[in-house]
């Protein structure tokens, strides 16, 4: 079912592609990413064919030492990297709202300027609040 | 440029030709399929070429900086040790460990390498070699490869190892920290060249004091020190190499690849060095522009002689150098170090950066 979907997604995507000068660029993002995916398939698959094969129950363990490792290791995190990903997340969404300024920075002049720096400061309050409540602290 | 495009070692005039030739042959949409498929193929060759070459280079200039001979036994100076390597990485049996999670763990090289395979195409090599040029192109390079980090997650998590899972939590914290700031140093030099657009970006930067590292005084040079910090993070390299600290973690995420799954891996992580110091000649160094001065006439056409993707590969080498000779000097940083160097002062620095660049743009200050 899941196959399926993502199947008619690609013919979607490579029917709306009309493969003309004036959408270049899509069509040439879509042959990189093509490029990239075929690598990995005729590596594996010269790898496949060329490598010998043999069964050893020892293979299969997980690398640990050479002990058998215990439990599970989808276990809980440090929560530290939690509270970056949100950080993160907040500069993150900034710098989309600021690329589309970066081109018209020289059209909007001193007034455009002063609206951004608004933005900017609350930005920064942002970071300065994180850093006063002890999130930017490794514990 | 146009005196540029008239050189007879230029490739633009060979792409041209051959693309009116095979027009001229063929319908138009079998004309775009050859072209397109030739257009794949050239970049994988160049893509598996510069990793060969980076990885050679790379195990010599270490060697020089720790007083050895480095590679030396496989052909003359070792030069074909790397595909020695390469061969013997492709005759390993693809294996993967009983408590994987195997959908995840063969998913995972797909997200490193079409994202790094993506940044490679839109890097403008020479005069008109570039396959993608968006108008948002810098904010395409930023978003592309920022898609390897779900790789890195993936194969740290689906290979049921807790050290893999140490190693992609760490690589996942120090990436989209430092991402943020090669972002963010991106960013002050687009709003110098006043375009997101590479080919744009190149073009404006022709005489040396056009290059944009000079051209926004002090701001621009801050913004090169910090794009070279931050992307050399990004990279998983030098003293931020913590994700596969090997005292500590054996590999970091790829501990349970092996054989070709993990070549994919070392294959991503010499390209990214390579599209790291691309993107930053692209933006600070001129490009592929030759080094010009104005008034300077005869020294200009010697330079001129030079093809422009001769200058792209030398000042991209110049900075990956640079790259190795940091990653082979200083002693690896602990995590709060990392993310302290990060958030309490590049990101601050970045964010006045940005402003101080903004203000010298809208009152013309910057060198015209």
């Amino acid at each position: 079912m899941l196959g399926l979907l993502a199947l008619k997604a690609i013919v979607r995507i490579v029917s709306n592609c009309n493969f003309s000068t004036e959408n270049m660029n899509s069509s040439l993002f879509l042959v990189a990413l093509i490029t990239g995916a075929s690598l990995i398939v005729a590596g594996l698959g010269m790898a496949i064919l060329l490598s010998p094969k043999s069964f050893n129950p020892q293979k299969g363990e997980a690398y640990e030492c050479g002990i058998p490792t215990k439990g599970t290791s989808w276990m809980q995190f440090h929560v530290g990297y939690y509270l970056y990903a949100i950080l993160y997340l907040m500069f993150d969404v900034e710098a989309v709202f600021l690329f589309p300024w970066a081109t018209v920075v020289r059209e909007l002049g001193p007034s455009g300027l002063v609206s951004i720096l608004f933005f900017i400061l609350i930005l920064g309050l942002g970071l300065a609040y994180a850093w006063r409540k002890g999130a930017l602290k490794w514990k | 440029m146009l005196l540029e495009i008239s050189h007879p070692l230029e490739l633009i005039k060979l792409t041209a030709s051959l693309d009116s030739f095979l027009h001229g042959l063929l319908p138009s949409w079998a004309a775009l399929l050859i072209e397109f498929i030739l257009v794949g193929v050239v970049l994988l060759a160049m893509y598996a070429v510069i990793a060969l070459i980076l990885i050679y280079a790379e195990r010599k200039i270490t060697a020089f900086f720790q007083c050895r001979y480095g590679p030396n036994r496989v052909g003359k100076y070792g030069l074909i040790q790397s595909v020695a390597d390469m061969v013997k990485i492709l005759l390993k049996e693809i294996i993967h460990v009983d408590s994987v999670d195997k959908f995840l763990f063969y998913l995972a090289p797909f997200f490193v390498i079409c994202a790094s395979m993506l940044t490679f195409a839109a890097l403008p090599f020479g005069n008109g070699l570039h396959a993608v040029d968006f108008n948002v192109g810098v904010f395409y390079l930023i978003a592309v490869s920022s898609l390897s980090i779900i790789g890195v997650l993936l194969a740290g998590w689906s290979s049921n190892n807790k050290y893999s899972m140490i190693g992609a939590m760490r690589s996942g914290a120090q990436f989209i920290s430092y991402e943020l700031s090669a972002g963010l140093s991106l960013l002050t030099v687009a709003v110098l060249a006043g375009s997101l657009q590479l080919s744009t970006i190149v073009a404006d930067q022709s005489y040396v004091y056009h290059w944009n590292l000079f051209r926004g005084h002090l701001p621009a040079v801050i913004a090169f020190i910090i794009y070279l910090i931050a992307g050399h993070a990004e990279t998983n390299r030098g003293p931020f190499d913590l994700p596969e600290a090997e005292s500590e973690l054996t590999a970091g995420y790829h501990t349970e690849y092996s054989g070709l799954q993990f070549g994919f891996y070392y294959l991503a992580e010499y390209l990214n060095m390579f599209i790291i110091a691309g993107i930053g000649t692209t933006m600070f160094l001129g490009g592929w522009n030759a080094i010009q001065v104005e008034g300077w006439d005869g020294f200009n056409q010697v330079m001129n002689f030079i093809p422009s993707y001769a200058w792209f590969f030398a000042k991209t080498g110049v900075l990956i150098f640079l790259s190795l000779w940091v990653r082979w000097t200083f002693p690896r940083l602990r995590i709060d170090q990392l993310l302290n160097l990060e958030w309490k002062y590049l990101l601050p620095i970045n964010l006045v950066n940005l402003v101080i660049m903004a203000i010298i743009v809208v009152f013309g200050l910057y060198i015209k």
